[in-house]
Order: structure tokens, then C-alpha cells, then sequence
């Protein structure tokens, strides 16, 4: 009888040990490596092989191999290859890892060939899919990739004057009495809120505008109620709003319930929570050629760039998108990470995805964005 | 508990027994002697309880009981209890002395000029043992911007608290909010700053690197300079799309640098406030 718990566990484990080793290979959530791409072949026959070794090399970060394994008719500098995948200057790039691909043929002949790969990048901020084409050429029987010139942001040496702005907060000092050393917290106010059902759950969304003369640091939560009113969920819109909000500066915000549908939701609690906050009004960050647009994929997108306008370098930009019907409604809240960081007096394109039941009633969109700097907080 | 036990017997046997007398003050001040008066002969215990304040002592009847200042510094109701054979008691009450200190809370800390009733403050008078002096005291509020007075009232307190409301002024700036009572005062601050903007106006041109477009110095209704670091939305609309940059203002102007190669509708925004419309012609 004393033998028959450690018989027990000692059978489980070597039963999940088999499971783990027949069963990773069709985990669907490695979809890249499942497909076999990081294995390395030492002929490229086909161009999916040699996508596959130039992939797999970047995984491993082997450089040299890489880097030597491109097409003659490659343009770009070894440097500006390892940037292209490693990122610099803070950016998010450089804190991401390559976890896995899939490419698909677009399309192929003797000589050349198209591919479409989507690189899957775990990130800080979480997972983050980049589409990507590549363009293939055989060469002595083995094909190789033709990698192109990377545009690389640099920036001259300059001075660029900056009338800095900034308000810092200074706590009361002197007597401890009642009543001496009260400042208000900033004034914040909803303008709009939106409750939709998404494929993923009901998602809340509005807009929040700082109506105060100082900055305010904001978080808006939500709680669902139901019929008997009693609370289902509550959330907060946690890195979906520009958090610290300037005077007069409005954010979107958005809210997601997961595995919750709306019917079930008789009633949604909002509350909006302003506490105040030293900040900067600098970098100021516009956001240019503002377009909606199918991509490559045939997704509706929003895309555009950003430019930096300021002398500081934004390390990791964040875009925030509202979309309006034509009655002026919030409709859908998107947000994207950029890659990479927004030097001074230089920009970056974005894109952030407009979900395809929503993109025919599109009307207008408002862009903040949100910005990391490192070593500010 | 078990100290109280034997006091709280006393009171109630107090009230059926009357073998000796005392005779409580009417009232006392917080912090002050006071004496009891006894009658009878031999000794007897005396037992004092008030608020904070739980004291037993032996006394010898006929005599006066003396109550000592730091006894009495809480104001509120007190119990004298004189037990010999029998237990009398006697109840008392002590009020605050006279104010030593003023509470003095003033709302908001910040307002909109040209706001009704939008400043508001409360006094409350303290002693020097921080009970609150509930005789009427009289409190006077005094106004200030920079050395213009802009509102005075003396005011009674009425269970201890005096209060004013009056509305922000016209101008930004800070506004210095003095109670007195006596020769006592609080000084608190409020800022009074810019309401929203108010015709807010735009001009622009083009430069190599694009439309570089400005404000006018952004004002609100009544003149006020709005302050710096509020945000101004600029919107550029071309054939390429639409650019925006939400840029702050500093000192008095906000400005933004926009690329629209094209023919290009500009306008501006501030919060709620909305500005004019601005046409600037293709790069040539």
C-alpha cells in the first residue's frame, strides 16, 4: 500500500514526460518552429529552405552565418542587417526576441522567388506579429535571400533649442495643521464610453479628457453588473490611454472583458481615477499621412508617421487610435508599439488594425501617442 | 473592565443611597482648576470620570475636593462619584477654554476665473487642547489679490464652525484667502487660473520642411493668458490624409510643424474650444 503513491506519480510523470515530447511539435502555439522552420539545412534547395537557414540563424543570432549566406545581390552593410533585426537606440526591437515564423510562397520561378513570412516576436509589451516579404534568388543551386537597403534613421549633429516645460509637484512643508496642504487632483472627465461584443468579449471604450491646468496621471475602470446587480468583471484600460494627459488633452481608452458577452451585462460601473503628477510637455510627437488602407494582407488599417519634433529620442512609441462613426461615436480603440525609436527630428511609420466588421462605418479617428523614454519615467 | 465594574456599581447605588453630599460646579473651563464641595464627616473615596479621564482618590468629608487643571483639559460631560457608607453622584460639564489655534479649510485649490460660488472656506477655533470652541467666536474672512481686497466678511460660528463662499474673480492669478480671530489667522492660497480658450485663431506658412503653423496668444474669454502646457490639437487635411500634432503652449503660442505637400485645410482645437480654418495653397 506504501508503494502505491510513489507507483502512481512516478507513472504520471513519465506519462506527461511522453505527452510533452509527441505532443510540442502540434502545439499551435509555436506555430513558426512547428512548421519546421528553425531547423537548418546545409543546402538550400528550395527557397523555403533558404528562408528557413537565414531565419533560423537570426533566431540563434548567428550573425556571421547570416549575414554570409545573403545573395551577392544584397545591398544593405552587415551593420545595418544586425540592426535591422536587433534594433538600437532603447527601441522595442531590442528588447524583443524572434520566437517563430510561418512564410507561404507569393509567388516562384528557376531563378527567383517571393516569400511572405509572418515573423512572431515575443516583446515586453507582450506578442507582436510582423508581416514580412522576402525576395529569394538561386544562386549556384542554392537559393538565398536578396536582402535590401535598410533605411536607417540618423540623425546630424545639432542643437535644437527646447523652451522646456514641465511642472513639478511640490508637497507642503511647515506645519502639519488640517487643512494646510491640500491640492486638488486634477479634474478628469469621460466624454464618451462605448460598450461593444468582440470575438475576444465585450470590450468598453471612450475618450477622457484632462480639464485641469496641470497634468494628470489616469487610469479608467470599468465594472459589468448584471441583471441582479451584481458585479460580473472589473478592469481597468490598462496600457490601452495615453496615462499622463497635459492639460486640455483628451486619450482614448479601451477596456476588455475577455469570455464576456453583453447580454449577460445589464449595467457598466465606470470610474476614472486622476491623481497628479510631475511631467514634461516634451517630445512633442505629430502624427502624419493619416490614412485608412488595406494592407498587404487585406486588413483595414490606420496607418501613417510620426515625427518626432523634439531634441529627445523616444525609445518606444505607442500609438493609441479612436474611431468615430459619422454621429461622432467612439466605435473601436486600437493600439500598436512601434519598433522602432523615434529619434529626434525623424520619423516612423505605424500601422494599428481596424477590426473588418468596423472598417465600413469608419468615419474619423484621433491618434495620440504614448511614449517610453528610458531612463525618464 | 474589572476597575469600571465597581465605579459603575457606585453610580447606580448612588442614585438610592444619599448618606453624604457634594456639590458639583455647574460648569468648568478645559485646563482650569475646579473644586468640589463636600458635606459630612470621616473619609470617604472620590472617583472622577470624564472623557479620558478616569481618576480614584481618598478624601476626608466636609472638605472641598480639588480638581486638578490636568484633569479637566477634554471638554465634555464629567462624573463625580463621593462613596463613604453610600456612593452620591454629581455630573458636570467642562467646556473649551478659549481659542488657541483656527482650523481653517478653503476649497478648491485651484478654480476657473469668473466661477459663482466657487470659493468656499470653513474655520473652526480650537483651544490649546484642541477641543472645539462651540461658543460663538466671531471670524473674520478676508480676500486678496496681490494687495487688492476683493471680499471681506466677519462671520459667527454656530456649533463651532464659520464658513464664506464667494465666487473666483476675473483674473488669473493667486488668490490669498486669510482668516483672524482674535489675534489668531490662517493663510491659505488659491490659484485662480484660465478658463477655457476663447477665439482662438491660427496663421501659417510654408517651409522647406513643410507648413509651420501657429496661434495667436491663446486667451480665454476674459483675457486671461491660458497657461502654458496645455495642449492645442493642429489638423492638417490634404489629398495624402490628415496630420495632427498636439502640441503645448509655451509662453502664450502653441506651434507645430506639419508636412502636407498638397492643398491643405488647417484647423485647431483646444479641449472644447475650436478655432478657425486655415487654407494654405500646394507647394509649388
Amino acid at each position: 500500500m506504501k508503494f502505491t503513491l510513489p507507483i502512481i506519480l512516478v507513472a504520471v510523470t513519465a506519462g506527461l514526460m511522453t505527452l510533452a515530447l509527441f505532443g510540442a511539435g502540434h502545439s499551435s502555439g509555436t506555430v513558426g518552429i512547428a512548421a519546421g522552420s528553425a531547423v537548418f539545412s546545409t543546402k538550400a534547395s528550395t527557397p523555403e529552405q533558404g528562408l528557413n537557414n537565414l531565419l533560423a540563424d537570426v533566431q540563434r543570432r548567428n550573425w556571421d552565418r547570416a549575414y554570409s549566406a545573403l545573395s551577392t545581390t544584397s545591398a544593405g552593410d552587415r551593420q545595418s542587417f544586425i540592426q535591422d533585426w536587433t534594433g538600437s537606440d532603447g527601441s522595442l526591437r531590442s528588447f524583443s526576441s524572434l520566437e517563430g515564423f510561418q512564410a507561404r510562397p507569393l509567388h516562384a520561378t528557376n531563378d527567383d522567388a517571393q516569400m511572405r513570412v509572418r515573423l512572431h516576436w515575443t516583446t515586453p509589451v507582450g506578442p507582436i506579429e510582423d508581416v514580412r516579404d522576402f525576395h529569394l534568388i538561386r544562386e549556384a543551386n542554392t537559393w538565398k535571400v536578396a536582402w535590401p537597403k535598410m533605411q536607417i534613421s540618423s540623425v546630424p549633429a545639432q542643437i535644437i533649442p527646447v523652451t522646456y516645460l514641465r511642472w513639478d509637484l511640490v508637497s507642503g512643508s511647515g506645519s502639519d495643521e488640517w487643512g494646510s496642504k491640500n491640492v486638488d487632483a486634477p479634474h478628469v472627465r469621460i466624454i464618451s464610453m462605448n460598450a461593444v461584443d468582440s470575438a475576444e468579449g465585450a470590450v468598453v471604450m471612450g475618450e477622457v479628457v484632462n480639464e485641469d491646468t496641470i497634468p494628470a496621471f489616469v487610469n479608467v475602470n470599468a465594472a459589468l453588473v448584471d441583471g441582479a446587480g451584481k458585479a460580473i468583471d472589473d478592469e481597468s484600460s490598462f496600457d490601452k490611454i495615453d496615462h499622463v494627459l497635459l492639460p486640455k488633452q483628451v486619450t482614448p481608452y479601451r477596456i476588455d472583458f475577455p469570455n464576456i458577452n453583453l447580454k449577460n451585462v445589464k449595467n457598466v460601473r465606470m470610474d476614472v481615477k486622476a491623481t497628479l503628477v510631475p511631467a514634461s510637455a516634451d517630445p512633442v510627437i505629430g502624427v502624419m499621412n493619416q490614412k485608412v488602407v488595406s494592407d498587404v494582407q487585406g486588413k483595414s488599417i490606420l496607418q501613417g508617421d510620426l515625427m518626432n519634433e523634439s531634441g529627445q529620442t523616444v525609445n518606444i512609441p505607442h500609438v493609441i487610435a479612436s474611431f468615430y462613426d459619422n454621429n461622432g461615436k467612439v466605435i473601436w480603440v486600437s493600439d500598436g508599439y512601434v519598433n522602432r525609436a523615434l529619434l529626434p527630428q525623424s520619423g516612423q511609420p505605424f500601422a494599428v488594425e481596424i477590426p473588418k466588421s468596423l472598417a465600413g462605418k469608419v468615419q474619423s479617428f484621433h491618434v495620440v501617442v504614448n511614449q517610453y523614454s528610458l531612463g525618464r519615467s | 473592565m474589572r476597575r469600571l465594574l465597581p465605579i459603575c456599581t457606585a453610580i447606580c447605588l448612588s442614585t438610592l443611597c444619599a448618606a453624604q453630599d457634594m456639590h458639583a460646579p455647574a460648569s468648568a473651563i478645559a485646563g482650569e482648576e475646579a473644586t468640589i464641595s463636600t458635606n459630612g464627616s470621616g473619609k470617604a473615596t472620590f472617583y472622577l470620570l470624564g472623557p479620558g479621564v478616569s481618576r480614584k482618590s481618598d478624601v476626608s468629608l466636609g472638605s472641598e475636593v480639588q480638581l486638578k487643571a490636568q484633569d479637566l483639559q477634554n471638554a465634555g460631560e464629567y462624573f463625580a462619584v463621593l462613596c463613604s457608607d453610600t456612593c452620591r453622584s454629581s455630573s458636570f460639564y467642562v467646556t473649551a477654554a478659549k481659542p488657541a489655534g483656527l482650523t481653517f479649510l478653503v476649497h478648491p485649490s485651484r478654480v476657473p476665473v469668473g466661477q459663482g460660488d466657487a470659493v468656499s472656506g470653513v474655520a473652526l477655533p480650537f483651544d490649546q487642547f484642541r477641543n472645539l470652541v462651540l461658543t460663538p467666536e466671531t471670524v473674520n474672512f478676508h480676500l486678496l489679490e496681490g494687495t487688492a481686497s476683493v471680499f471681506s466678511r466677519s462671520s459667527q460660528t454656530r456649533d463651532g464652525i464659520a464658513w464664506f463662499r464667494t465666487a473666483s474673480q476675473k483674473s488669473a492669478g493667486t488668490l490669498q484667502v486669510d482668516a483672524s480671530l482674535g489675534d489668531l489667522s490662517a493663510r491659505r492660497a488659491v490659484q485662480q487660473v484660465a478658463s477655457d480658450p476663447c477665439n482662438l485663431r491660427i496663421k501659417g506658412e510654408r517651409t522647406k520642411a513643410g507648413i509651420l503653423v501657429q496661434t495667436e496668444p491663446v486667451r480665454d474669454c476674459a483675457g486671461n493668458p491660458v497657461p502654458d502646457g496645455t495642449i492645442v490639437s493642429f489638423t492638417a487635411t490634404d489629398g495624402n490624409g490628415r496630420s495632427t500634432v498636439d502640441a503645448p503652449i509655451k509662453q502664450g503660442v502653441a506651434r507645430a510643424q506639419l508636412e502636407a505637400p498638397g492643398a491643405t485645410v488647417i484647423s485647431v482645437a483646444s479641449g472644447v474650444a475650436m478655432g478657425n480654418e486655415l487654407r494654405i495653397g500646394a507647394q509649388p
